[in-house]
């Protein structure tokens, strides 16, 4: 019995201080060193903040230049699959471009109206725009983001909203000198405040670690109606961090409460981070 | 004989491959774990750190499995050194079960996988969920842990082949 556990002792002694011929290291000291690493990196000393934002530098510039081969394999395959559906895609846009002619019409007087309305209330919205490159896309089951090549310099800040065209895509969550991460919608971590139109319902959508998201934070008597309408989610502006009215999603029929979001995130190349200002509030 | 004839540059190749696979696979945006299908994914970085530390540590330092796990953290965007330590453990556990085995068996080697790699990613569940706060799909886990342990013998045939050139290599 003693010996027994001797033998284990001696092994467990072994895998852990002995080094091979050509490790430098023993497991131990490494093991050691990675638990400092987790632990300083929770720090917002300036040098751990300094080295921390060199690694994520050198890093990310390596991951995209590492991954080109593969991006140019990837967009030549959607440029083939889009030559492949020219005709139907020709056919379809042209039904969609003569409905949305006909809906131009009618929301150029809104805009308008809505302008002087604003104006009338001594309210407007600023929009800063900046435009990015996705440099890397890989989504992991534990977190949904993207990184993009603006950071500091360009003037970008923690919380800015991402846009893919007019819709939103997620959140600036990390931000280095010349890249930043966003969170995007899906993440299990992401709740954007928003509005269902057009019953005028606030939510929240919160992301689910797949490609749709959820409403909630709704009434239940409310959630039995999400059922029967078509609902868009819209960016309601509530806490300040987004501008009202950027769409997020639709439901689907027969899913209640369920959001299909408007971008398709794994499409993502150029994105748009924005930021606004309400003129005229206190 | 055959190897004699092989070019210096193939023989370095080769023998580096281990490594080069590792550091490949945690840079790129390609990978097992994250291939965007419902319901299927595997880890093959732990695979290949599972396979090569067990078998032929030589061929994959623990100094380079530390790094690999630096960038992994930063590529995923997770809390630097929780891949590294993750890593670091499954290297512990083949470090064991080669000190306490004198003929290697795939069965042994395989079962054992199986508990190591419940054991890191509980301990990445906890440290992610629990310590940081970020909210992570249990399932998502667990899928991944048993496509993992599923898809170590087509591997293991792969890995072995690879071993076995870099054997042959060496003996020259």
């Amino acid at each position: 019995m003693a010996s027994s556990r001797d033998d284990f002792v001696i092994a467990i002694r072994s895998a852990f201080l002995k080094k091979k011929d050509k490790q430098k290291f023993s497991l131990l000291t490494l093991i050691f060193l990675s638990f400092i690493v987790i632990i300083l990196s929770n720090f917002n000393f300036k040098a751990i903040q300094i080295v921390k934002l060199s690694i994520n530098e050198v890093i990310y510039r390596s991951t995209n230049l590492i991954s080109t081969p593969e991006n140019y394999i990837k967009s030549l395959k959607k440029d083939f699959d889009q030559h492949m559906r020219l005709y139907e895609t020709y056919n379809a846009i042209k039904i969609e471009l003569e409905n949305l002619k006909q809906k131009q019409l009618t929301n150029d007087f809104l805009e308008i109206e809505n302008k002087k309305l604003r104006s009338l209330i001594d309210e407007n919205i600023k929009t800063k725009e900046i435009f990015a490159k996705v440099l890397i896309d890989k989504e992991s089951p534990y977190l949904k983001s993207v990184v993009l090549n603006k950071g500091s310099r360009d003037n970008v800040k923690i919380g800015m909203a991402i846009v893919d065209g007019v819709y939103l895509v997620g959140q600036i969550i990390e931000v280095n000198y010349s890249n930043s991460r966003a969170l995007l919608l899906s993440d299990l971590n992401s709740k954007i405040p928003s509005v269902l139109a057009p019953n005028d319902i606030q939510a929240v959508v919160s992301g689910t670690g797949s490609n749709y998201g959820i409403i909630e934070h709704t009434q239940d008597e409310i959630e039995k109606n999400l059922n029967e309408n078509e609902i868009i989610a819209y960016t309601s502006g509530l806490g300040g961090l987004y501008k009202p009215g950027i769409p997020i999603g639709k439901t689907s029929t027969g899913l209640a409460g369920k959001i299909n979001f408007f971008s398709d995130f794994t499409q993502l190349s150029y994105v748009k981070i924005i930021s606004y200002k309400i003129g005229g509030e206190k | 004989m055959s190897s004699l004839n092989e070019s210096p540059f193939l023989k370095i190749f080769v023998s580096y491959l281990p490594i080069f696979m590792l550091f490949f696979s945690v840079f790129n945006e390609f990978d097992f774990n994250y291939l965007k299908l419902e319901y299927f994914s595997f880890n093959f970085v732990h695979l290949l750190i599972f396979f090569w530390t067990l078998r032929n540590p030589d061929h994959l330092g623990y100094i380079a499995i530390f790094f690999a796990g630096i960038i992994n953290d930063v590529v995923i965007g997770i809390p630097l050194g929780i891949s590294s330590f993750c890593y670091l453990l499954l290297c512990s556990v083949t470090a064991y079960i080669r000190n306490i085995t004198l003929t290697p068996n795939f069965i042994k080697d395989w079962i054992s996988l199986l508990f190591t790699i419940l054991l890191i990613n509980s301990i990445q569940v906890i440290v992610l969920d629990l310590i940081f706060l970020i909210t992570v799909d249990y399932m998502d886990y667990l899928i991944n842990s048993g496509f993992t342990f599923l898809f170590y013998p087509i591997f293991f045939i792969i890995f072995n082949f690879l071993n076995q050139r870099i054997s042959i290599q060496h003996n020259d």
